[in-house]
């Protein structure tokens, strides 16, 4: 198995798998990153989203040769700063209840606010529209976003 | 969200606060099932066949017998006890050694340390079956010459409830209208975000194995993995991990799980991984049943009710899991919240070779709600009433009297108050008799007729201002609280107060998501003054706590939250004690403790800091540590004739859906969804919106969207690009409301919520739509199949479809 350097919340990691693994397994088992969810395995559900470099990506449906080199951030990373708006918001709202799906919920509005501090109603209708929650949540995700789009939050 | 009580005599109970699990959830911390990672940890891969019903004739695992990557291949015989499971049948093999009898059956369990490995091995296994037919149709079941699925117990049948009050015959005469229709429900997966997972771990000491996963309830588990492994049930230690959602679907197929990871942790003193993908997961776990149902009824011009007779059928599947406490659920709210003088009714559940169904929210409500609440908006249109008068004519007040006979008392019978709130928040009466003229003048498409061909003609096109039609609908349920006559309805709370004032609490009832741990520390902080921040809830564990019960039927707040007010009292009451012989005061005098202060209520200027408080009694010798108990009350039931007291308290809701309709294409958005709910006192406001939240949108998801179509007991819809649940694009806005109605059992009154937030909204859905169109639909999913050619295109086989 071949060798692959990924750079995962700003730490150099170096890995030994297949080069079909999917990056959400290497996060997971091998470098033990287990924040970042399994749902569906096909990008449907939006759990496993993580940053690749700076992008929203389901890291079940990329593999690990795709990844080589570039940087991913993670909701572990994401999440260390404890003045993060978007964390703040998501718990000051009570957004989760299971609490499964709020990594991937949590890093797919991040993806879109880092790029763009006032996303339009409709950027983040169809950005949040492709992750799933079964607890039906998406009242208060709503919330959170708004709240942080209103207030410029800082990350 | 609003609430009718002011909240001015509680420190805690009924204000907003923050989940303490909320942290660890947005952050990646919390730690799910699979998040667990053991050392020398392997994973077991489960075989399959591609049969729905099939002798086993032989297994050859000769080609891979010897690979390096199997460390051993667990079957049916290397099970120390009992090889079948089940919670009220004794039907399910862990492992299949004879029969295949649905999709989702095992054979088999190869264990390793590569679990892609194990996968690809797994389909060299040599399985020769011989085919036998498969039972698809639940109304074929009962057919003399209908292949039996479990042979041994002689009928297909798995359970049948009649209930006779009154005498329908005569109803029916005395009617000056009949309806008569039939409804048709389909088969839903929870869908649970995480799919199941459990580790099980060869025991230290004493415990024989200690297991951790996605476990909704452990004490079943635990039960289940003795049973399999043959020894105590104290030898097996169940803890849950954080539970990535349930919805009554992570028990039977957890605990068979359990016990395959159990048996192959034994057989090679290692820890032993089950995780499953989401395609096996929805292959093999249970749904909802679906529910094939048959309603007649007779009313007077006036549009009172007379008489019902009803008949309803539920695929139970392959194995009999819930099905008997799901049906028994259905024969006691069959009529809906309504007075009637005659009512026979009768629910049959059987076996089918389809995936098997059990527990789900709602528990057998949801598919007899969608029937009802249809045909009670056919009788207000029949006798030119609005449904929310014919609901005010029929539904239940203080002291009516139910189908099995019981006289609602001793609660308050809040469905008028309910039922009103929920028409005056949404403009019901305006809205609907609006969008019913409107729909009058409507030109319905006969796409349905030829459906072979959509070809329109030019007289047939619709034109683009009347495309979008708005529909507004109404729903209304009693539901009883708790088990039920179905089980032993009792909890237990251990709360054990530190010498520093903060306080451990533990429930025999597991956190499903739901937010159980934020709503029992209200309640422990509300009884002893002190802040949210000093309650620490304790790991969910069966070694730790006694066994109370599965976290089911909405019973958490008021059985697990009654437990834990009795025990927090009694610690308060020693603390009391302590007080009044410090203080030299009578212990008659009535204690307030209050913002980390304990005074008596006479005399405010004379108190004490809580953790002095505490300190004191530690100094006193005096046991801050208790084990509680709350015991429902006795409920009883006669399965013959269907009588009984059937549950102690019930609860009662109203959901108004408003929707807008795409005429041209059957696409239904849905606007609105007000949701009042009578769910007692309201403890944890912010758990209680979230439960309102997140059943509405399972229920939208059941009404229009979701199905698990079978075709000769195989599922087509295995993951989420085929299984469509809702997203955050698919409902506007939720509104709930809260009455709070006077109740004597559970904290304060506290009842239930969860399910009866789920059950209504189908049915709103589908009495909007027809709002909206003029049509009347009765097959779920109202799918944009359904509602445009009024049948389901999957699979052909099924001629279920309003058309038909």
């Amino acid at each position: 198995m071949p060798n692959y350097t990924l750079i995962v919340n700003n730490k150099k990691q170096t890995v030994n798998v297949d080069a079909d693994t999917p990056l959400l397994w290497v996060l997971r088992d091998t470098i033990g990153l287990t924040g970042t969810k399994y749902s569906c395995g096909e990008g449907i559900c939006g759990s496993c989203i993580v940053h690749l470099n700076g992008e929203a990506v389901r890291s079940c449906s990329v593999s690990i040769n795709e990844v080589s080199g570039k940087s991913v951030i993670t909701i572990e990373g994401f999440a260390e700063d404890p003045n993060n708006s978007i964390i703040k918001s998501w718990i000051e709202e009570e957004v989760p209840q299971c609490g499964y799906c709020h990594p991937g919920q949590i890093m797919a509005f991040a993806a879109l606010y880092k790029k763009n501090k006032k996303p339009s109603k409709t950027e983040i209708e169809e950005t949040m529209n492709s992750v799933l929650c079964r607890c039906g949540t998406y009242p208060r995700i709503k919330r959170a976003i708004e709240k942080v789009v209103e207030h410029g939050g800082s990350l | 969200m609003r609430t009718e009580i002011e909240n001015k005599k509680f420190n805690i109970v009924g204000k907003p606060v923050i989940r303490q699990d909320a942290y660890s959830k947005v952050t990646g911390k919390a730690k799910f099932a699979d998040d667990y990672k053991f050392e020398g940890q392997l994973f077991g891969v489960m075989v399959r066949t591609k049969a729905s019903h099939a002798v086993i004739k032989s297994i050859d695992y000769s080609q891979i017998r010897n690979e390096d990557g199997i460390k051993a291949i667990i079957t049916s015989d290397d099970i120390p006890g009992n090889k079948k499971v089940g919670q009220i049948k004794i039907d399910q093999p862990v492992f299949c050694s004879e029969k295949i009898i649905t999709s989702g059956d095992v054979v088999a369990m190869l264990v390793g340390e590569d679990q892609t490995e194990l996968k690809k091995l797994s389909h060299k296994i040599k399985i020769e079956l011989e085919k036998l037919p498969v039972l698809e149709d639940p109304q074929k079941a009962l057919e003399q010459n209908a292949v039996l699925i479990h042979p041994e117990s002689k009928t297909n049948l798995i359970t049948h409830y009649p209930l006779i009050k009154g005498n329908v015959t005569k109803g029916f005469n005395n009617s000056d209208y009949l309806i008569e229709q039939n409804y048709t429900t389909q088969f839903v997966e929870h869908a649970y975000i995480e799919p199941e997972c459990v580790t099980a771990l060869p025991g230290e000491g004493m415990i024989k194995v200690k297991i951790i996963g996605s476990i909704q309830n452990p004490f079943t588990t635990r039960k289940v993995v003795a049973s399999v492994l043959n020894c105590s049930l104290s030898e097996v230690e169940i803890i849950q991990a954080e539970l990535g959602g349930s919805f009554g679907g992570k028990d039977d197929i957890m605990n068979v799980l359990s016990a395959r990871a159990a048996v192959a942790a034994l057989k090679l003193n290692k820890p032993v991984k089950i995780k499953y993908e989401r395609e096996e997961s929805i292959l093999e776990s249970y749904k909802r049943h679906p529910y094939i149902m048959n309603y007649k009824v007779g009313f007077s011009k006036a549009g009172k009710l007379k008489a019902m007779k009803i008949d309803l059928l539920a695929d139970g599947g392959a194995y009999a899991s819930m099905s008997p406490f799901v049906t028994w659920r259905s024969v006691v709210q069959a009529t809906g919240p309504y007075e009637i003088e005659n009512v026979q009714t009768d629910v049959k559940v059987v076996y089918t070779n389809n995936p098997y169904t059990g527990a789900m929210r709602g528990f057998g409500s949801p598919q007899p709600i969608f029937a009802i609440e249809s045909i009670m908006d056919e009788i207000a249109i029949t006798v030119g009433k609005t449904p929310f008068e014919i609901r005010k004519i029929n539904g239940y007040r203080q002291n009516s009297v139910t189908a099995s006979g019981q006289k609602l008392a001793g609660h308050e019978v809040t469905l008028p108050r309910v039922l009103k709130k929920a028409a005056d928040v949404s403009s019901f009466n305006s809205k609907w008799k609006s969008n019913y003229a409107s729909s009058q003048k409507l030109k319905q498409n006969n796409f349905a007729d030829k459906s072979e061909s959509l070809i329109l003609t030019k007289n047939e096109f619709i034109n683009p201002k009347n495309l979008l039609r708005k529909g507004i609908g109404l729903a209304t349920s009693f539901r009883g609280c708790s088990l039920g006559a179905e089980g032993i309805d009792n909890t237990a709370a251990y709360v054990s107060i530190q010498p520093d004032g903060t306080v451990y609490i533990l429930s025999g009832l597991a956190e499903n998501g739901q937010g159980l741990r934020a709503t029992f520390s209200i309640i422990a902080a509300e009884i002893f003054g002190i802040p949210i921040e000093k309650i620490i809830y304790l790991e969910q564990n069966t070694s730790r706590i006694p066994d109370s019960g599965p976290t089911v039927a909405s019973r958490a707040t008021l059985m697990g939250g009654g437990a834990i007010k009795n025990t927090c009292t009694e610690l308060r009451n020693r603390l009391i004690n302590v007080l009044s012989s410090y203080w030299k005061v009578s212990r008659k005098n009535i204690y307030v403790f209050k913002n980390g202060l304990v005074f008596p209520e006479q005399k405010k200027s004379r108190k004490i800091k809580f953790h002095d408080l505490i300190k004191l009694a530690f100094e006193h010798k005096v046991n801050l540590s208790h084990v509680g108990w709350y015991a429902g009350p006795k409920v009883h039931w006669e399965e013959k004739t269907g009588h009984g007291s059937a549950y102690f308290t019930y609860v009662y809701g109203c959901q108004v859906a408003e929707v807008t309709v795409n005429v041209g294409t059957g696409e239904v958005f849905v606007n609105n969804i007000w949701a009042v709910h009578d769910s007692g006192k309201v403890i944890n406001i912010l758990g209680a919106v979230g439960q309102v939240y997140g059943g509405t949108t399972q229920g939208a998801g059941y009404g229009l969207w979701e199905n698990i179509s079978t075709h000769k007991g195989k599922i087509r819809e295995l993951n989420f690009d085929q299984f469509l649940i809702p997203t955050s694009k698919d409902i506007d806005k939720i509104h709930p409301y809260f009455i709070e109605g006077k109740e004597s059992y559970g904290p304060w009154g506290a009842k239930s919520l969860g399910e009866p937030t789920l059950e209504l909204t189908a049915a709103a859905i589908a009495n909007a739509i027809t709002n909206a169109t003029g049509q009347r639909f009765f097959n779920l999913p109202l799918n944009i199949e359904e509602v445009l050619l009024r049948k389901k295109l999957y699979p052909e086989s099924l001629k279920r479809g309003s058309a038909s």
